[in-house]
């Protein structure tokens, strides 16, 4: 099991036949990923590497296919668009990669997509992936293996460098998600979280942060509160000047907030094993896990 | 992108909140044709990206037009927290009956614009909500509907008793909203919102900041931009593509995604190094982004080893080896190099390397220490 995608998923991909959505589509179906349409106005009736049905419009693409996933590799400035598309079409699970969206497009597509009940996942993220199952987004299909350790975190190639020491070390999978690294994303640790302790499949979690914001503040109360199972927690930035934005437009300290002291201070009093490395991963969840990890 | 104040009015000003005459100079001679035109005392200030100018001497007084020309000349040209100052704002000295603040920020919490506003005002907004933050109202926008005219209302009773000063105080909420929906602001504040002795509502100081995603569809935006308050090889670096910060120490690093890169300064410093800049080289990291990288990193005399750490997904890292040795063809890096990649093309990666008689390492740890280490030597 796992939590967002896995066998299951019928993915639409929105940008298929643009040089990023079909670098991906292709590595995606290769993983084996149940890519089942794709979509570009203008291109429908086309088929993407011979097989992949390409529409002019996510509704007609849903009515044809049943796809229940989008993933969206579209330019910055039509991203939203393509967002509201997705969620107007009635796809319950949207995944937004793009880089780049103007923070007030998000702050128009939020209210829509909680309206209408969906799921949106970035913008600004490598997505996720069920190891051995789904495939969702822009995550090395090559570094994950499947297992019951569920990974959450605001970065992409950290994610990767984090998750290449679990499999190096015999540690698997459920899920790796990537919420994204922009000051408003569609699905936070909270919900991960929240997914990760009802998941039967997941024993452990490990929450990636960084500095900025406060999400991992409210991540850290809710794991006191309400999660029972391992959590341990990386926090990126500690050397980051103040005022600064360190790439992602949400890697920003703010004043006085949004720094990794408030953030590791928070973890510390939830009871969340601190990464000072993030090599320290592995040690810290073999010490938290105990015997579950041998398998 | 941070704007100065005279750009902030400018916007603010063609969306017609009140504001006192003023005009911008680059020369004494123009303060002082400005102050002339203005009559009376007239307030010189700097106009640099960074606050406590007052303190610094940034901010004059002057009596009448002579006077403008002297402080405009004392002002033009120092430096405040680093900055030259190229720039002078030339207003009217005015009475002031009463100072608020006014600011609109993107929440990421609420995911909304939000109103925070505070008869405490004419000072720092963040010791108020620290200390005081009853003192401040906050009032979250949904963009669904934008400012409702009782929204914008309950702002002005927030801020006044007298009811047309809580009406003129309501117009200048919405006229700031529309700045700051209209220009992709991430933050908009009028910083006094100020009440003269006759009861007139006016604008005193503004700060915007916009977004920078929106300067992509948004050129018109982007010529505001002050590149002489720039470190330099940030401006390189920005034209390059690259994500780059400068900072204090001496191990340049290279590295592809910002989460990383983060994490790989704070490794240098959790091994005892000091990281010298953040880069990121983003994800389809052509060989050109690699040499550019290594052009701005090497430009720095401060760095005395450099690190590239790179993993490999969307990146190849063959992409990655060919720039470096492209690059040390081009010109000559007098410090030592450490390479950490792995991922996505590795085995080709470090035959190219190998071909150079260079070498990688695997592994993120042994590559910082490795680093951290040689810098020490040369220091």
């Amino acid at each position: 099991m796992s939590i967002f995608v896995d066998r299951d998923t019928r993915l639409l991909v929105q940008g298929i036949t643009g040089r990023e959505g079909a670098f991906h589509a292709r590595h995606m179906l290769e993983y084996g990923t149940s890519v089942v349409a794709g979509v570009t106005p203008g291109k429908g009736g086309q088929k993407f590497e011979g097989r992949v049905p390409v529409f002019n419009t996510v509704a007609d693409a849903v009515q044809t296919t049943g796809a229940n996933c989008s993933v969206i590799y579209v330019p910055p400035m039509a991203a939203a668009g393509a967002i509201f598309e997705a969620v107007d079409a009635g796809i319950p699970l949207v995944v937004c990669i793009t880089e780049g969206i103007p923070v007030m497009h998000m702050s128009r597509v939020m209210p829509f997509v909680r309206a209408r009940g969906a799921r949106l996942i970035g913008p600004n993220c490598p997505g996720l992936i069920t190891p051995g199952e789904a495939k969702v987004g822009i995550i090395p299909g090559n570094i994950c293996t499947p297992g019951r350790v569920g990974l959450v975190s605001r970065s992409g190639t950290l994610t990767y460098e984090v998750v290449n020491q679990l499999t190096a070390n015999g540690i698997g999978q459920s899920t790796c998600v990537g919420i994204g690294g922009d000051p408003i994303i569609g699905t936070d640790f909270i919900a991960c979280l929240e997914a990760f302790q009802a998941d039967d499949d997941t024993d452990a979690i490990v929450i990636i942060g960084e500095i900025g914001g406060t999400d991992e503040q409210r991540a850290a109360a809710f794991v006191k509160e309400r999660v029972t199972k391992p959590v341990v927690g990386f926090i990126a930035g500690q050397t980051a000047p103040k005022g600064r934005r360190m790439g992602h437009a949400g890697a920003i300290i703010s004043g006085s907030s949004g720094t990794a002291e408030e953030k590791l201070s928070a973890f510390g009093q939830a009871g969340i094993g601190i990464m000072r490395r993030p090599a320290d991963v592995v040690a810290l969840l073999g010490q938290r896990m105990g015997a579950l990890i041998k398998r | 992108m941070n704007l100065h104040e005279y750009q902030a009015r400018t916007l603010l000003k063609a969306a017609g909140v009140p504001m006192f005459d003023g005009d911008v100079a680059s020369t004494p001679t123009e303060a002082e044709t400005i102050a002339r035109r203005l009559g009376g005392s007239v307030v010189i200030k700097a106009q640099v990206h960074s606050g406590g100018r007052g303190k610094a001497g940034g901010v004059k007084l002057a009596r009448n037009p002579a006077e403008a020309l002297d402080h405009a000349a004392e002002i033009l040209g120092m430096q405040i927290k680093g900055l030259v100052v190229h720039k002078v704002l030339v207003v009217p000295a005015a009475d002031i009956a009463t100072e608020s603040y006014l600011g609109l920020i993107m929440d990421r919490e609420t995911q909304r614009p939000v109103f925070m506003v505070s008869s405490a005002g004419g000072v720092d907004i963040e010791e108020v909500a620290a200390k005081t933050p009853d003192k401040i109202l906050r009032l979250p926008v949904d963009p669904t509907y934008g400012l409702l005219p009782h929204q914008a209302l309950t702002l002005g009773f927030a801020l006044y008793d007298d009811y047309s000063q809580v009406k003129a105080a309501a117009k200048i909420m919405e006229q700031l909203y529309a700045v700051f929906t209209g220009n992709g602001c991430s933050l908009a504040e009028i910083n006094p919102l100020v009440t003269t002795p006759t009861g007139q509502v006016l604008a005193l100081d503004a700060k915007i900041v916009i977004d920078d995603n929106e300067l992509f569809w948004r050129p018109d935006l982007g010529l505001m931009r002050d590149e002489s308050a720039e470190e330099p090889s940030e401006a390189v670096a920005r034209r390059a593509n690259l994500s780059f910060i400068k900072l204090e120490g001496n191990v340049g690093c290279v590295v592809n995604g910002a989460g990383l890169a983060m994490a790989t300064m704070d490794l240098v410093k959790y091994y005892g190094g000091e990281p010298a800049n953040f880069l990121d080289i983003g994800g389809s990291s052509s060989p050109e982004k690699v040499i550019n990288a290594l052009k701005i990193i090497t430009t720095d005399r401060s760095v005395k080893a450099i690190l590239f750490n790179i993993f490999g997904g969307i990146t190849r890292t063959d992409d990655v080896a060919n720039g470096i040795v492209a690059a040390t063809r081009q010109f000559k890096v007098k410090v030592p190099i450490v390479i950490r990649l792995t991922g996505t093309n590795e085995a080709e990666a470090i035959r190219i390397l190998e071909g150079v008689g260079m070498t990688a390492l695997s592994d993120m740890d042994d590559a910082v220490q490795r680093v951290v280490t040689l810098a020490r030597k040369a220091a």
